[in-house]
């Protein structure tokens, strides 16, 4: 590759790029690349047998639906029917295998489709533990990571040692600890880490060897500091409901543009999917299942003993916002089922909120833009 | 059997059937006030064996749903629900039972009662998951999830059935602790002996589709018949009601009585029925004397004609591999081989797919094997969409031109087919 990109306008390129340039550049040197769907993958093990893990996320409008028009109906998400469609098109032919996991019905169900219609393919559909609290789940997840790694090796016809995956989680942990640095410092000066650009930064890690993008974190960290801070009037903002299916980049900037600092957010959740650290010592696969267990990042396709309800108004006093954005994809269920629940609390806690649907092949964003810009706006003159 | 058997009443299952559903309505009825536990549970790799042995009546939300969707209530539910934030694009059922709470549950076949313990049996279906964690928001009820995991590869692993057995064990704890009531081994055993009895009865109503004409219609009746099975399994009442049925069906057969005057189309159905237009759609079908002949749906609940049963000498093992066994938990190539093997044992002239916006479970995947039935093993296939609850998306101009064009032209290569 010609170096790691450089500027926002760079990542963002990158990040649109539906042929995938790293993994075919992974590919022409002999490598073997796997891609997972949304949202939790445990893509170390893909790192450990030597692979390049892609975090696959459709095709955000980059494709015309054609070819999965006819095999997937009309009232499912986009990111499910561009991701097909990018494998019917052939530009996941870089490809040697694909993982998917028990998010939803529609990403399960995917799973079959892409067993049936790429054969000759490796797809593993993970099963991770819903019931998280149970005294055998660490068990079952352990063996399901298992399977998935033996699966792994027969691929990539290596054997992968402790010694490999202790080696491979450490480098997925210390890229996820310098995610969070840079998420730390965007919760607490949000002018200086603009969300799009946070954003763009983190979906490049799932296209790029995690090495060199531990590299480029680095670099911006040391560089954001520098960034002349000049905070603006706006409001303090969390986002939530796009842990899959991603918004188009233009909706973050309408959203930044009509006066948010959007301080948090669950976007390409799949790339931080643990927040608790992952034991060093002892079997790996069981200590990222206990990490799993103990400290999944929080959506709504992964179930939690507590009350997401509780962890959701937690979240918003701890970072002090003004308000929460749902910023949901259409038809995503899950999503909008807890939006209900979410609302309610909300209301109650006097915590002002708003609602913002998306696909990908949306193209105007004036629309969602006044309808922030209103928002905010409300938000400014209650606190006012 | 002999075909000499006594005259048997006509529609002898659906008498049945309605006393035993007004008895068990009845008991909802006044559960809370009787302090009788209620656990909701979901139909698919349902436990309703063991909350049984510690006094629980089940409530099943879906059927709750069906049943508001055929007494045409569902509409007004659902948009209870959509006024509360429910969007139009999530499931009809989820949203019939959030409009029932709203209306303090009261359900045109009686009084709904609370739940004391959610246990979701997540089989098959995520939204599952989505749905109870809803109704534990809003009535602060206890949450146990049974966490099933989707068949990967072609069958149940043995890692699978350990894990599940696991927490079979921690929810024996929860029901011992909210009840009071100690666990019987004994008595679970007796429990399913009754169950894997109505399983076997019920196997061979189904196998029965494969006479010509078939004695019922695999889909339209089949998914009336199943409610016992997937409501009050593991009763001695449940056993009687299947003998009757079975008595009923073969005299049927003896008498060469079908549910149409003439069987002119002999079809297999994929999808959940349309519940508000239940009649409508049958009727679509019955004008060609179309009798569907196996049926996917009426497997919801388990597929016991796969060779999945409780079993008492395995108690916990079997509810365990049966709670993985619903039709919806089995991954796609192995619902297509099913559908391609029920066409062939059944000797189906075509597959009819009904799609349901609701249930994603069912639909997503659907369009993918119609193009392999169609294109790679000739079998016509028709596919047509509507929903499982919700009474606006069924356009049933549209659905009858689907359909009649379809039989057209399976009458048309009939035609010519014996012509050649």
């Amino acid at each position: 590759m010609s170096g790691p990109p450089g500027t926002v306008e760079d990542l963002r390129l990158l990040v649109e790029d539906v042929t995938f340039p790293q993994a075919r550049e992974w590919k022409e040197g002999g490598g073997k690349v796997v891609g997972s769907f949304p949202v939790y993958a445990p893509m170390e093990l893909v790192h450990a047998a030597g692979m390049l893990p892609v975090h696959l996320f459709g095709a955000g409008g980059g494709v015309e639906i054609e070819g999965a028009d006819s095999r997937i109906q009309s009232f499912v998400c986009s990111i499910t029917r561009s991701t097909l469609e990018l494998g019917l098109r052939g530009n996941l032919r870089p490809f040697d295998g694909f993982v998917f996991t028990n998010i939803c019905d529609v990403a399960r169900n995917l799973s079959g489709v892409w067993t049936r219609n790429f054969r000759d393919r490796m797809v593993e559909y993970l099963h991770l533990p819903q019931n998280v609290g149970s005294g055998a789940a660490a068990d079952y997840m352990t063996r399901e990571l298992r399977r998935l790694l033996d699966s792994l090796e027969r691929m990539s016809g290596r054997t992968v040692s402790e010694d490999d995956l202790r080696h491979s989680v450490a480098v997925f942990e210390e890229n996820r600890a310098l995610m969070r640095e840079l998420h730390r410092i965007r919760a607490e000066s949000p002018w200086i880490v603009p969300a799009h650009e946070a954003y763009l930064l983190l979906r490049a890690g799932g296209l790029m060897p995690k090495e060199e993008h531990t590299a480029l974190l680095r670099k911006t960290l040391a560089d954001v500091r520098s960034r002349p801070s000049r905070p603006m009037d706006r409001v303090r903002i969390l986002l939530i409901g796009s842990f899959c299916e991603q918004p188009p980049i233009a909706l973050l900037r309408a959203m930044e543009d009509a006066g948010c600092y959007v301080v948090d957010d669950d976007l390409a959740l799949g790339l931080r999917y643990i927040e608790r650290p992952v034991a060093a010592d002892g079997d790996p696969l069981r200590a990222l299942a206990e990490a799993f267990l103990g400290g999944a990042a929080t959506s709504s396709v992964c179930h939690t003993v507590r009350p997401k309800t509780e962890w959701l108004l937690e979240r918003a006093e701890a970072l002090r916002v003004d308000g929460v954005l749902f910023c949901t994809a259409k038809f995503c269920e899950p999503a909008l089922y807890d939006y209900v629940p979410y609302k309610e609390v909300l209301d109650r806690a006097e915590i002002p909120s708003l609602h913002v649907e998306f696909e990908e092949k949306m193209t105007a964003f004036d629309q969602a833009k006044t309808q922030v810009e209103t928002f905010v706006e409300s938000v400014l003159f209650e606190e006012a | 059997m002999a075909a000499t058997t006594q005259a048997v009443p006509t529609d002898l299952g659906k008498t049945l059937q309605r006393d035993m559903l007004a008895k068990y309505y009845g008991a909802l009825e006044t559960a809370n006030e009787d302090g009788v536990p209620v656990a909701y549970l979901f139909i698919p790799g349902n436990i309703v064996e063991l909350t049984r042995n510690f006094g629980f009546l089940p409530v099943y939300p879906e059927i709750n749903a069906l049943q508001c969707g055929i007494k045409k209530v569902a509409g007004e539910n659902i948009i209870r629900a959509e006024d509360l934030g429910y969007s139009s694009d999530v499931c009809g059922y989820v949203k019939n039972d959030i409009g029932l709470m709203l209306k303090d549950r009261q359900s045109p076949f009686g009084r709904i009662p609370k739940p004391d313990l959610l246990v979701c049996n997540y089989s098959g279906c995520n939204t599952f998951i989505k749905w109870f964690e809803g109704l534990a928001h809003f009535y602060g009820s206890e949450f146990f999830l049974l966490d099933v995991p989707y068949i990967r590869g072609r069958a149940v692993t043995e890692s699978d059935v350990t894990y599940v057995v696991a927490q079979l064990k921690e929810l024996i704890d929860v029901c011992e602790r909210r009840t009071g009531v100690t666990f019987s081994e004994a008595k679970l055993r007796e429990t399913l002996e009754y169950s894997r009895q109505a399983e076997d009865l019920w196997v061979e109503i189904l196998n029965l589709a494969q006479e010509r004409p078939s004695p019922f219609d695999s889909y339209f009746e089949a998914v009336f018949y199943m409610a016992p099975i997937n409501i009050l399994r593991g009763t001695p009442e449940t056993v009687e009601y299947y003998r009757q049925v079975l008595r009923e069906m073969r005299a049927r057969v003896d008498e060469g009585h079908g549910p149409v005057p003439e069987e002119k189309f002999r079809v297999v159905i994929e999808g959940p029925p349309p519940w508000p237009h239940f009649r409508a759609f049958w009727e679509l079908f019955k004008r060609w004397g179309a009798v569907a002949v196996a049926s996917t749906y009426s497997k919801v609940g388990g597929l016991y004609d796969q060779g999945v049963r409780h079993d008492p000498s395995r108690p916990l093992e079997s509810i365990a591999e049966y709670t993985m066994n619903s039709y919806t938990n089995w991954n796609l190539p192995m619902r297509a081989d099913l559908l391609r093997k029920y066409v062939e044992t059944y000797d189906a002239d075509a597959l009819v797919i009904h799609s349901v916006k609701s249930c994603r479970s069912f639909s997503v995947g659907q369009a993918d094997f119609r193009e392999e039935f169609v294109n790679e093993l000739g079998i016509p296939t028709l596919m047509v969409e509507s929903d499982l609850a919700d009474p606006r998306y069924f356009q049933e101009a549209q659905l009858r031109n689907r359909i009649d064009a379809f039989f057209e032209s399976l009458q048309q290569r009939r035609l010519t087919g014996a012509t050649a």
